[in-house]
Protein backbone atom coordinates (compact mmCIF):
# COMPACT_ATOMS: atom_id res chain seq x y z
CA UNK A 1 0.00 0.00 0.00
CA UNK A 2 1.40 3.37 -1.04
CA UNK A 3 1.76 6.50 1.42
CA UNK A 4 -0.89 9.04 0.18
CA UNK A 5 0.50 11.65 2.73
CA UNK A 6 3.73 12.01 4.23
CA UNK A 7 4.93 14.47 7.00
CA UNK A 8 8.43 14.80 8.56
CA UNK A 9 9.63 16.66 11.53
CA UNK A 10 6.75 19.52 10.41
CA UNK A 11 6.94 22.66 13.03
CA UNK A 12 5.04 25.39 12.33
CA UNK A 13 3.83 28.86 13.99
CA UNK A 14 2.08 31.33 13.76
CA UNK A 15 4.43 34.04 15.77
CA UNK A 16 6.79 33.18 17.90
CA UNK A 17 4.86 30.14 20.08
CA UNK A 18 5.00 27.13 18.47
CA UNK A 19 2.00 25.51 17.25
CA UNK A 20 3.43 22.44 15.79
CA UNK A 21 6.66 20.26 16.95
CA UNK A 22 8.79 17.95 15.27
CA UNK A 23 5.76 16.65 13.89
CA UNK A 24 5.88 13.54 11.83
CA UNK A 25 2.92 11.27 10.30
CA UNK A 26 2.57 8.91 7.57
CA UNK A 27 -0.88 7.96 5.86
CA UNK A 28 -0.92 5.43 3.91
CA UNK A 29 -3.71 4.65 1.39
CA UNK A 30 -7.07 3.38 2.00
CA UNK A 31 -6.82 4.79 6.15
CA UNK A 32 -9.94 6.02 8.20
CA UNK A 33 -7.34 8.24 10.55
CA UNK A 34 -8.83 10.33 13.46
CA UNK A 35 -6.43 13.13 14.69
CA UNK A 36 -7.87 14.42 18.50
CA UNK A 37 -6.55 16.86 20.65
CA UNK A 38 -7.54 19.76 23.00
CA UNK A 39 -8.47 23.89 21.40
CA UNK A 40 -5.16 24.90 20.28
CA UNK A 41 -3.29 21.85 20.15
CA UNK A 42 -2.18 22.57 16.15
CA UNK A 43 -5.22 20.59 14.77
CA UNK A 44 -6.35 22.55 12.61
CA UNK A 45 -3.40 23.88 11.53
CA UNK A 46 -2.10 20.60 10.64
CA UNK A 47 -5.09 20.34 8.41
CA UNK A 48 -4.15 23.62 6.75
CA UNK A 49 -0.70 22.72 6.18
CA UNK A 50 -1.64 19.28 4.44
CA UNK A 51 -4.46 21.60 2.51
CA UNK A 52 -1.37 24.26 1.32
CA UNK A 53 -2.93 27.20 3.25
CA UNK A 54 0.00 27.29 5.28
CA UNK A 55 3.53 26.28 4.39
CA UNK A 56 5.79 24.76 7.12
CA UNK A 57 7.83 26.44 8.96
CA UNK A 58 10.33 23.32 8.80
CA UNK A 59 9.93 19.94 7.82
CA UNK A 60 8.68 18.67 4.69
CA UNK A 61 4.76 17.71 4.11
CA UNK A 62 4.17 15.34 0.71
CA UNK A 63 0.97 15.00 -0.80
CA UNK A 64 0.17 11.94 -3.02
CA UNK A 65 4.03 12.14 -3.68
CA UNK A 66 3.79 16.01 -4.65
CA UNK A 67 3.77 19.52 -2.90
CA UNK A 68 0.36 20.34 -1.16
CA UNK A 69 -0.41 22.92 -3.31
CA UNK A 70 -0.25 20.73 -6.25
CA UNK A 71 -1.96 18.25 -4.93
CA UNK A 72 -5.04 20.08 -3.62
CA UNK A 73 -7.32 19.31 -6.65
CA UNK A 74 -7.20 15.76 -5.51
CA UNK A 75 -8.23 16.57 -1.39
CA UNK A 76 -11.86 16.85 -0.42
CA UNK A 77 -12.48 19.44 2.06
CA UNK A 78 -15.17 19.67 5.17
CA UNK A 79 -14.67 23.06 7.11
CA UNK A 80 -14.89 23.36 10.56
CA UNK A 81 -18.94 24.41 11.08
CA UNK A 82 -17.92 27.54 12.86
CA UNK A 83 -16.58 29.21 10.13
CA UNK A 84 -19.28 28.28 8.49
CA UNK A 85 -21.97 31.10 10.23
CA UNK A 86 -22.83 32.42 6.92
CA UNK A 87 -26.68 31.33 7.09
CA UNK A 88 -27.87 34.34 6.05
CA UNK A 89 -26.14 33.71 2.10
CA UNK A 90 -28.55 33.95 -0.59
CA UNK A 91 -27.66 30.24 -2.22
CA UNK A 92 -29.05 27.02 -2.30
CA UNK A 93 -28.34 23.29 -1.92
CA UNK A 94 -27.11 22.81 -5.39
CA UNK A 95 -25.43 25.65 -6.23
CA UNK A 96 -23.48 25.21 -3.18
CA UNK A 97 -22.38 21.51 -4.22
CA UNK A 98 -21.95 22.25 -7.42
CA UNK A 99 -19.15 24.43 -6.03
CA UNK A 100 -16.99 21.23 -5.50
CA UNK A 101 -16.69 21.36 -9.18
CA UNK A 102 -14.89 24.34 -9.52
CA UNK A 103 -11.10 23.33 -10.81
CA UNK A 104 -12.84 20.65 -12.90
CA UNK A 105 -15.04 22.60 -15.45
CA UNK A 106 -14.30 25.28 -17.78
CA UNK A 107 -13.41 28.45 -16.34
CA UNK A 108 -15.85 30.56 -17.83
CA UNK A 109 -19.54 30.59 -17.57
CA UNK A 110 -21.87 28.17 -16.60
CA UNK A 111 -21.59 24.21 -15.45
CA UNK A 112 -21.46 21.46 -17.57
CA UNK A 113 -23.90 19.14 -17.64
CA UNK A 114 -21.97 16.48 -16.17
CA UNK A 115 -20.77 18.75 -13.17
CA UNK A 116 -24.98 19.05 -12.57
CA UNK A 117 -24.66 15.17 -12.43
CA UNK A 118 -22.16 14.47 -10.29
CA UNK A 119 -23.73 17.22 -7.76
CA UNK A 120 -27.01 15.35 -8.31
CA UNK A 121 -25.69 12.01 -7.53
CA UNK A 122 -23.57 13.38 -4.52
CA UNK A 123 -26.54 15.07 -3.14
CA UNK A 124 -28.36 11.33 -3.41
CA UNK A 125 -25.37 9.62 -2.19
CA UNK A 126 -25.63 11.84 1.38
CA UNK A 127 -29.74 11.42 1.67
CA UNK A 128 -30.37 15.20 0.98
CA UNK A 129 -31.61 14.63 -2.06
CA UNK A 130 -35.61 16.24 -1.24
CA UNK A 131 -33.17 19.38 -0.13
CA UNK A 132 -31.88 20.68 -3.61
CA UNK A 133 -33.89 23.47 -4.01
CA UNK A 134 -34.11 24.59 -0.41
CA UNK A 135 -31.49 27.85 0.47
CA UNK A 136 -28.75 26.84 2.78
CA UNK A 137 -30.30 29.17 5.66
CA UNK A 138 -33.20 27.02 5.98
CA UNK A 139 -31.59 23.59 6.68
CA UNK A 140 -30.98 21.93 10.05
CA UNK A 141 -27.11 21.26 11.21
CA UNK A 142 -27.28 17.88 10.28
CA UNK A 143 -28.29 18.71 6.88
CA UNK A 144 -25.61 22.12 6.31
CA UNK A 145 -23.21 18.88 7.04
CA UNK A 146 -24.32 17.05 4.87
CA UNK A 147 -24.40 19.83 2.35
CA UNK A 148 -20.84 20.45 2.91
CA UNK A 149 -19.42 16.54 2.94
CA UNK A 150 -21.42 16.57 -0.53
CA UNK A 151 -19.56 19.60 -1.68
CA UNK A 152 -16.42 17.85 -0.85
CA UNK A 153 -17.29 14.90 -2.51
CA UNK A 154 -18.05 16.67 -5.99
CA UNK A 155 -14.35 16.70 -6.16
CA UNK A 156 -14.10 13.39 -6.59
CA UNK A 157 -11.32 13.23 -4.33
CA UNK A 158 -8.98 10.88 -3.08
CA UNK A 159 -8.59 12.03 0.24
CA UNK A 160 -11.44 13.36 2.02
CA UNK A 161 -10.67 15.81 5.33
CA UNK A 162 -13.54 16.91 7.66
CA UNK A 163 -12.40 19.42 10.60
CA UNK A 164 -14.87 18.56 13.72
CA UNK A 165 -17.35 18.30 11.44
CA UNK A 166 -20.49 17.29 13.76
CA UNK A 167 -19.44 19.78 16.57
CA UNK A 168 -22.84 21.31 16.70
CA UNK A 169 -24.31 18.10 15.82
CA UNK A 170 -26.62 15.97 17.91
CA UNK A 171 -25.06 12.57 18.84
CA UNK A 172 -27.57 10.45 16.50
CA UNK A 173 -26.75 12.59 13.65
CA UNK A 174 -23.62 12.45 14.30
CA UNK A 175 -23.77 8.47 14.00
CA UNK A 176 -25.04 8.93 11.05
CA UNK A 177 -22.81 11.06 9.45
CA UNK A 178 -19.64 8.63 10.59
CA UNK A 179 -21.69 5.65 9.52
CA UNK A 180 -21.36 7.79 6.20
CA UNK A 181 -17.83 8.44 6.18
CA UNK A 182 -17.16 4.68 6.84
CA UNK A 183 -19.11 3.57 3.61
CA UNK A 184 -16.52 6.25 1.87
CA UNK A 185 -13.82 4.88 3.09
CA UNK A 186 -14.20 2.25 1.36
CA UNK A 187 -12.99 4.26 -1.81
CA UNK A 188 -10.88 6.99 -0.38
CA UNK A 189 -8.22 8.04 2.62
CA UNK A 190 -10.31 9.89 5.43
CA UNK A 191 -9.03 12.01 8.00
CA UNK A 192 -11.36 13.69 10.32
CA UNK A 193 -10.29 15.84 13.38
CA UNK A 194 -12.61 15.58 16.02
CA UNK A 195 -13.05 16.53 19.72
CA UNK A 196 -14.27 13.27 20.88
CA UNK A 197 -11.92 10.42 20.79
CA UNK A 198 -14.37 7.86 22.75
CA UNK A 199 -16.93 8.56 19.42
CA UNK A 200 -14.55 8.08 16.57
CA UNK A 201 -12.20 5.53 17.91
CA UNK A 202 -15.19 3.18 17.09
CA UNK A 203 -15.04 4.47 13.17
CA UNK A 204 -11.49 5.15 12.50
CA UNK A 205 -8.39 2.72 12.22
CA UNK A 206 -5.87 5.17 14.08
CA UNK A 207 -6.05 7.81 16.25
CA UNK A 208 -3.37 10.93 15.83
CA UNK A 209 -3.42 12.79 19.34
CA UNK A 210 -2.05 16.33 18.81
CA UNK A 211 -0.75 18.66 21.06
CA UNK A 212 2.12 20.59 19.73
CA UNK A 213 2.99 17.24 18.94
CA UNK A 214 1.85 14.25 17.62
CA UNK A 215 1.26 10.53 18.93
CA UNK A 216 -0.25 7.70 17.01
CA UNK A 217 -2.31 4.91 18.63
CA UNK A 218 -4.08 1.86 16.80
CA UNK A 219 -7.77 1.35 17.53
CA UNK A 220 -6.62 -2.17 19.54
CA UNK A 221 -4.50 -0.05 21.37
CA UNK A 222 -7.27 2.43 22.37
CA UNK A 223 -9.50 -0.66 23.67
CA UNK A 224 -9.45 -1.62 26.90
CA UNK A 225 -7.85 -0.16 29.69
CA UNK A 226 -6.65 2.61 27.62
CA UNK A 227 -9.91 3.82 26.24
CA UNK A 228 -11.42 3.85 29.86
CA UNK A 229 -8.65 6.68 30.78
CA UNK A 230 -9.35 8.45 27.76
CA UNK A 231 -13.15 8.37 28.82
CA UNK A 232 -12.33 8.82 32.37
CA UNK A 233 -10.01 11.65 32.12
CA UNK A 234 -9.81 15.08 30.46
CA UNK A 235 -8.27 14.64 27.05
CA UNK A 236 -6.04 18.06 27.98
CA UNK A 237 -4.44 15.78 30.80
CA UNK A 238 -3.65 12.68 28.42
CA UNK A 239 -1.90 14.79 25.68
CA UNK A 240 0.17 16.40 28.45
CA UNK A 241 1.42 13.06 29.71
CA UNK A 242 2.16 12.44 25.69
CA UNK A 243 6.70 12.37 26.42
CA UNK A 244 8.49 12.70 23.27
CA UNK B 1 -47.07 63.83 -11.32
CA UNK B 2 -49.23 64.95 -14.94
CA UNK B 3 -46.91 67.66 -15.06
CA UNK B 4 -43.85 65.23 -14.75
CA UNK B 5 -45.31 63.02 -17.35
CA UNK B 6 -45.43 65.88 -19.71
CA UNK B 7 -42.13 67.04 -19.41
CA UNK B 8 -40.83 63.86 -20.11
CA UNK B 9 -41.87 64.24 -23.53
CA UNK B 10 -41.19 67.77 -24.09
CA UNK B 11 -37.52 67.57 -22.23
CA UNK B 12 -34.77 65.86 -23.88
CA UNK B 13 -32.97 66.42 -19.95
CA UNK B 14 -35.72 64.93 -18.47
CA UNK B 15 -35.51 62.18 -20.73
CA UNK B 16 -31.57 61.67 -19.77
CA UNK B 17 -32.43 61.78 -16.26
CA UNK B 18 -34.77 58.56 -16.82
CA UNK B 19 -32.55 56.91 -18.51
CA UNK B 20 -29.94 57.98 -16.41
CA UNK B 21 -31.38 56.06 -13.41
CA UNK B 22 -32.39 53.04 -15.78
CA UNK B 23 -28.76 52.78 -16.34
CA UNK B 24 -27.32 53.18 -12.51
CA UNK B 25 -29.94 50.67 -11.00
CA UNK B 26 -28.00 48.02 -13.71
CA UNK B 27 -24.91 48.08 -11.95
CA UNK B 28 -26.50 48.96 -8.72
CA UNK B 29 -28.50 45.81 -8.68
CA UNK B 30 -25.44 43.81 -9.58
CA UNK B 31 -22.55 45.15 -7.79
CA UNK B 32 -24.57 46.03 -4.61
CA UNK B 33 -25.58 42.27 -4.37
CA UNK B 34 -22.41 41.30 -4.11
CA UNK B 35 -21.54 44.38 -1.51
CA UNK B 36 -24.28 43.40 1.03
CA UNK B 37 -23.10 39.43 0.41
CA UNK B 38 -19.84 40.36 1.19
CA UNK B 39 -20.14 42.65 3.62
CA UNK B 40 -18.09 44.72 2.04
CA UNK B 41 -19.97 48.60 2.18
CA UNK B 42 -17.84 50.58 4.15
CA UNK B 43 -14.74 49.36 2.16
CA UNK B 44 -17.21 50.58 -1.11
CA UNK B 45 -17.78 53.65 0.63
CA UNK B 46 -13.53 54.70 1.39
CA UNK B 47 -13.60 53.64 -2.76
CA UNK B 48 -16.65 56.44 -3.29
CA UNK B 49 -15.22 59.09 -1.05
CA UNK B 50 -11.89 58.94 -2.44
CA UNK B 51 -13.10 59.47 -5.61
CA UNK B 52 -12.86 63.24 -4.86
CA UNK B 53 -9.24 62.99 -5.14
CA UNK B 54 -9.32 62.21 -9.05
CA UNK B 55 -12.69 64.68 -9.58
CA UNK B 56 -10.62 67.27 -7.98
CA UNK B 57 -7.01 66.79 -9.82
CA UNK B 58 -8.68 66.40 -13.16
CA UNK B 59 -10.61 69.96 -12.70
CA UNK B 60 -7.60 71.78 -11.96
CA UNK B 61 -5.59 69.94 -14.89
CA UNK B 62 -8.57 71.40 -16.81
CA UNK B 63 -9.64 67.36 -17.72
CA UNK B 64 -13.60 65.77 -17.61
CA UNK B 65 -13.87 65.32 -13.83
CA UNK B 66 -15.35 62.00 -14.61
CA UNK B 67 -12.43 60.60 -15.96
CA UNK B 68 -10.65 61.73 -12.99
CA UNK B 69 -13.19 60.11 -10.50
CA UNK B 70 -12.80 56.47 -12.78
CA UNK B 71 -8.97 56.41 -12.52
CA UNK B 72 -8.97 57.33 -8.48
CA UNK B 73 -11.83 54.91 -8.09
CA UNK B 74 -10.00 51.97 -9.76
CA UNK B 75 -6.71 53.05 -8.19
CA UNK B 76 -8.21 52.70 -4.73
CA UNK B 77 -9.95 50.13 -5.48
CA UNK B 78 -7.16 48.25 -6.28
CA UNK B 79 -4.75 49.65 -3.52
CA UNK B 80 -7.51 49.28 -0.85
CA UNK B 81 -8.12 45.28 -2.04
CA UNK B 82 -3.90 44.86 -2.19
CA UNK B 83 -2.95 46.49 0.75
CA UNK B 84 -5.66 44.40 2.69
CA UNK B 85 -4.89 41.54 1.43
CA UNK B 86 -1.30 41.98 3.08
CA UNK B 87 -2.88 43.69 6.17
CA UNK B 88 -6.21 42.43 6.93
CA UNK B 89 -6.55 43.60 10.54
CA UNK B 90 -6.27 46.77 9.88
CA UNK B 91 -9.33 47.50 7.27
CA UNK B 92 -11.27 49.81 9.23
CA UNK B 93 -7.86 51.73 9.35
CA UNK B 94 -7.74 51.77 6.04
CA UNK B 95 -10.56 52.66 4.45
CA UNK B 96 -10.55 55.58 7.30
CA UNK B 97 -7.97 56.89 5.66
CA UNK B 98 -8.60 56.08 2.04
CA UNK B 99 -12.06 57.82 2.82
CA UNK B 100 -11.15 60.87 4.27
CA UNK B 101 -7.65 61.61 2.66
CA UNK B 102 -8.83 61.21 -0.66
CA UNK B 103 -11.69 63.91 0.05
CA UNK B 104 -9.03 66.29 1.18
CA UNK B 105 -6.84 65.72 -1.56
CA UNK B 106 -9.71 66.76 -3.75
CA UNK B 107 -10.99 69.81 -1.97
CA UNK B 108 -7.49 71.06 -1.86
CA UNK B 109 -7.24 71.16 -5.69
CA UNK B 110 -10.69 71.97 -6.55
CA UNK B 111 -9.47 75.34 -3.82
CA UNK B 112 -6.11 76.02 -6.09
CA UNK B 113 -8.33 75.43 -9.54
CA UNK B 114 -8.01 78.99 -11.66
CA UNK B 115 -11.61 80.53 -11.38
CA UNK B 116 -13.07 78.13 -9.26
CA UNK B 117 -16.92 78.16 -10.07
CA UNK B 118 -17.64 74.42 -10.29
CA UNK B 119 -20.88 73.05 -8.89
CA UNK B 120 -18.73 71.03 -6.41
CA UNK B 121 -21.93 70.15 -4.86
CA UNK B 122 -23.42 68.39 -7.63
CA UNK B 123 -20.49 66.01 -7.13
CA UNK B 124 -21.10 65.36 -3.61
CA UNK B 125 -24.36 65.22 -3.39
CA UNK B 126 -25.66 64.44 -7.31
CA UNK B 127 -27.43 66.23 -9.95
CA UNK B 128 -29.31 63.82 -12.24
CA UNK B 129 -31.03 66.98 -13.98
CA UNK B 130 -27.57 67.51 -15.42
CA UNK B 131 -27.04 64.48 -17.07
CA UNK B 132 -25.32 64.68 -20.59
CA UNK B 133 -25.72 62.12 -23.62
CA UNK B 134 -22.17 61.47 -23.49
CA UNK B 135 -22.39 60.46 -19.64
CA UNK B 136 -25.23 58.27 -20.65
CA UNK B 137 -22.64 56.47 -23.20
CA UNK B 138 -20.61 56.37 -20.65
CA UNK B 139 -22.89 54.62 -18.34
CA UNK B 140 -24.06 52.44 -20.31
CA UNK B 141 -20.30 51.26 -21.26
CA UNK B 142 -19.81 50.84 -17.59
CA UNK B 143 -22.75 48.61 -17.20
CA UNK B 144 -21.41 46.54 -20.60
CA UNK B 145 -18.27 46.15 -18.67
CA UNK B 146 -19.53 45.10 -15.53
CA UNK B 147 -22.61 42.35 -16.90
CA UNK B 148 -19.88 40.73 -19.32
CA UNK B 149 -17.72 40.16 -16.33
CA UNK B 150 -20.22 38.63 -14.12
CA UNK B 151 -21.48 36.87 -16.62
CA UNK B 152 -17.95 34.95 -17.37
CA UNK B 153 -17.07 34.57 -13.73
CA UNK B 154 -20.12 34.41 -12.07
CA UNK B 155 -19.56 30.83 -10.33
CA UNK B 156 -16.05 32.18 -9.27
CA UNK B 157 -17.48 35.00 -7.57
CA UNK B 158 -19.88 33.32 -5.97
CA UNK B 159 -18.09 30.63 -4.73
CA UNK B 160 -15.37 33.48 -3.27
CA UNK B 161 -17.93 35.28 -1.36
CA UNK B 162 -19.80 32.04 0.10
CA UNK B 163 -16.25 30.34 1.26
CA UNK B 164 -13.05 31.84 0.54
CA UNK B 165 -11.01 28.86 2.11
CA UNK B 166 -12.78 26.23 -0.37
CA UNK B 167 -12.51 28.55 -3.57
CA UNK B 168 -8.58 28.22 -2.91
CA UNK B 169 -8.40 24.80 -2.69
CA UNK B 170 -10.38 24.32 -5.91
CA UNK B 171 -8.05 26.64 -7.62
CA UNK B 172 -9.78 29.71 -8.23
CA UNK B 173 -7.34 32.92 -7.32
CA UNK B 174 -9.20 33.98 -4.86
CA UNK B 175 -7.08 37.15 -4.59
CA UNK B 176 -7.70 37.80 -8.14
CA UNK B 177 -11.15 38.04 -7.81
CA UNK B 178 -10.89 40.42 -4.69
CA UNK B 179 -9.57 42.83 -6.51
CA UNK B 180 -11.24 42.54 -9.87
CA UNK B 181 -14.93 42.75 -7.36
CA UNK B 182 -13.74 46.24 -5.55
CA UNK B 183 -12.39 47.18 -9.40
CA UNK B 184 -16.02 46.55 -10.30
CA UNK B 185 -17.32 48.67 -7.04
CA UNK B 186 -15.27 51.58 -8.25
CA UNK B 187 -17.22 51.53 -11.69
CA UNK B 188 -19.91 51.19 -10.03
CA UNK B 189 -19.51 54.03 -7.57
CA UNK B 190 -18.85 56.27 -10.93
CA UNK B 191 -21.96 55.13 -12.31
CA UNK B 192 -24.07 56.21 -9.49
CA UNK B 193 -21.91 59.31 -8.75
CA UNK B 194 -23.99 60.66 -11.96
CA UNK B 195 -26.91 60.04 -10.19
CA UNK B 196 -26.46 60.60 -5.90
CA UNK B 197 -23.26 62.05 -5.87
CA UNK B 198 -20.36 60.37 -4.14
CA UNK B 199 -21.19 61.28 0.15
CA UNK B 200 -24.92 59.72 -1.03
CA UNK B 201 -23.59 56.48 -3.27
CA UNK B 202 -23.39 53.86 -0.60
CA UNK B 203 -27.04 53.97 0.60
CA UNK B 204 -27.87 53.60 -2.96
CA UNK B 205 -25.06 50.71 -3.43
CA UNK B 206 -26.61 48.67 -0.34
CA UNK B 207 -30.16 49.37 0.50
CA UNK B 208 -31.64 48.17 -2.96
CA UNK B 209 -29.46 45.30 -2.45
CA UNK B 210 -30.16 45.07 1.54
CA UNK B 211 -33.94 45.30 0.99
CA UNK B 212 -33.70 42.58 -2.36
CA UNK B 213 -32.46 40.03 -0.19
CA UNK B 214 -35.30 40.10 2.36
CA UNK B 215 -37.21 38.40 -0.20
CA UNK B 216 -34.82 36.52 -2.13
CA UNK B 217 -32.36 32.96 -1.96
CA UNK B 218 -30.42 33.01 -4.93
CA UNK B 219 -27.91 35.72 -6.17
CA UNK B 220 -29.16 36.10 -9.30
CA UNK B 221 -32.58 37.01 -8.16
CA UNK B 222 -31.62 39.42 -5.58
CA UNK B 223 -29.61 41.18 -8.19
CA UNK B 224 -32.54 41.01 -10.24
CA UNK B 225 -34.59 42.34 -7.61
CA UNK B 226 -32.45 44.78 -6.07
CA UNK B 227 -31.80 46.60 -9.97
CA UNK B 228 -36.06 46.48 -10.02
CA UNK B 229 -35.76 47.80 -6.61
CA UNK B 230 -32.72 50.40 -7.57
CA UNK B 231 -34.41 51.66 -10.87
CA UNK B 232 -38.18 52.31 -8.63
CA UNK B 233 -36.67 53.87 -5.68
CA UNK B 234 -34.88 56.54 -8.39
CA UNK B 235 -37.12 56.74 -10.75
CA UNK B 236 -40.01 57.45 -8.05
CA UNK B 237 -36.97 60.29 -6.02
CA UNK B 238 -36.97 61.99 -9.31
CA UNK B 239 -40.56 62.50 -9.69
CA UNK B 240 -41.03 63.69 -5.84
CA UNK B 241 -38.32 65.50 -5.97
CA UNK B 242 -39.36 67.39 -9.54
CA UNK B 243 -42.48 69.31 -8.40
CA UNK B 244 -41.50 71.02 -5.52
CA UNK B 245 -37.65 71.23 -7.12
CA UNK B 246 -36.14 69.09 -3.96
CA UNK B 247 -32.46 68.16 -4.43
CA UNK B 248 -33.00 64.98 -6.16
CA UNK B 249 -30.03 62.90 -4.69
CA UNK B 250 -30.92 63.38 -0.93
CA UNK B 251 -34.85 62.44 -2.14
CA UNK B 252 -33.47 59.10 -3.83
CA UNK B 253 -31.44 58.77 -0.91
CA UNK B 254 -34.17 59.13 1.50
CA UNK B 255 -36.36 56.87 -0.45
CA UNK B 256 -33.97 53.90 -0.55
CA UNK B 257 -33.70 53.97 3.47
CA UNK B 258 -37.82 53.82 4.13
CA UNK B 259 -37.76 51.48 0.80
CA UNK B 260 -35.44 49.53 3.29
CA UNK B 261 -37.09 49.63 6.50
CA UNK B 262 -40.40 48.45 4.56
CA UNK B 263 -38.91 45.79 3.55
CA UNK B 264 -37.76 44.46 6.83
CA UNK B 265 -41.19 45.03 8.13
CA UNK B 266 -42.61 43.33 5.33
CA UNK B 267 -40.42 40.55 5.43
CA UNK B 268 -41.27 40.57 9.28
CA UNK B 269 -45.26 40.16 8.75
CA UNK B 270 -44.89 37.20 5.77
CA UNK B 271 -42.59 35.39 8.61
CA UNK B 272 -45.50 35.71 10.86
CA UNK B 273 -48.20 34.73 8.80
CA UNK B 274 -46.26 31.61 7.57
CA UNK B 275 -45.82 30.40 11.41
CA UNK B 276 -49.35 30.95 12.14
Amino acid sequence: MKNIIEIENVSFSYTRAPVLRNVSLTVPEGEFLGIVGPNAGGKSTLIKLILGLLQPGSGTIRVLGNDPVMARSHIGYVPQYPTFSRRDFPINVMDTVLMGRLGFTSHFGGYSKNDREIATETIQAVEIADTANRPVGTLSGGQLQRVLIARALACKPEILILDEPTANIDMRVEEDIFGLLKHYNENMTIIVVSHDIGFISGYVDRVACLNQTLICHTTDEISGKTIEELYGAPVRMIHHSHQH
Amino acid sequence: MINFITEIFSYSFMQHALLGCLLASVGCGIIGTYVVVKRIGFMAGGIAHSVLAGMGIAYFMGASPLAGAMISALISGVLIGWINLRWRQHEDILIAAFWSVGMAIGVIFISRTEGYNIDLMSYLFGNILLITTRDLYLMLILDSVILVLVLLFYRQFLATAFDEEFSRLRGINVEFYYILLLCMVALTVVLLIQVVGLILVLALLILPAASAAQFVSSIKRMMLLSAIFSVVITTTGLIISYEPDLPSGSTIIILAGVFYILSIITQGMIRKLRKN
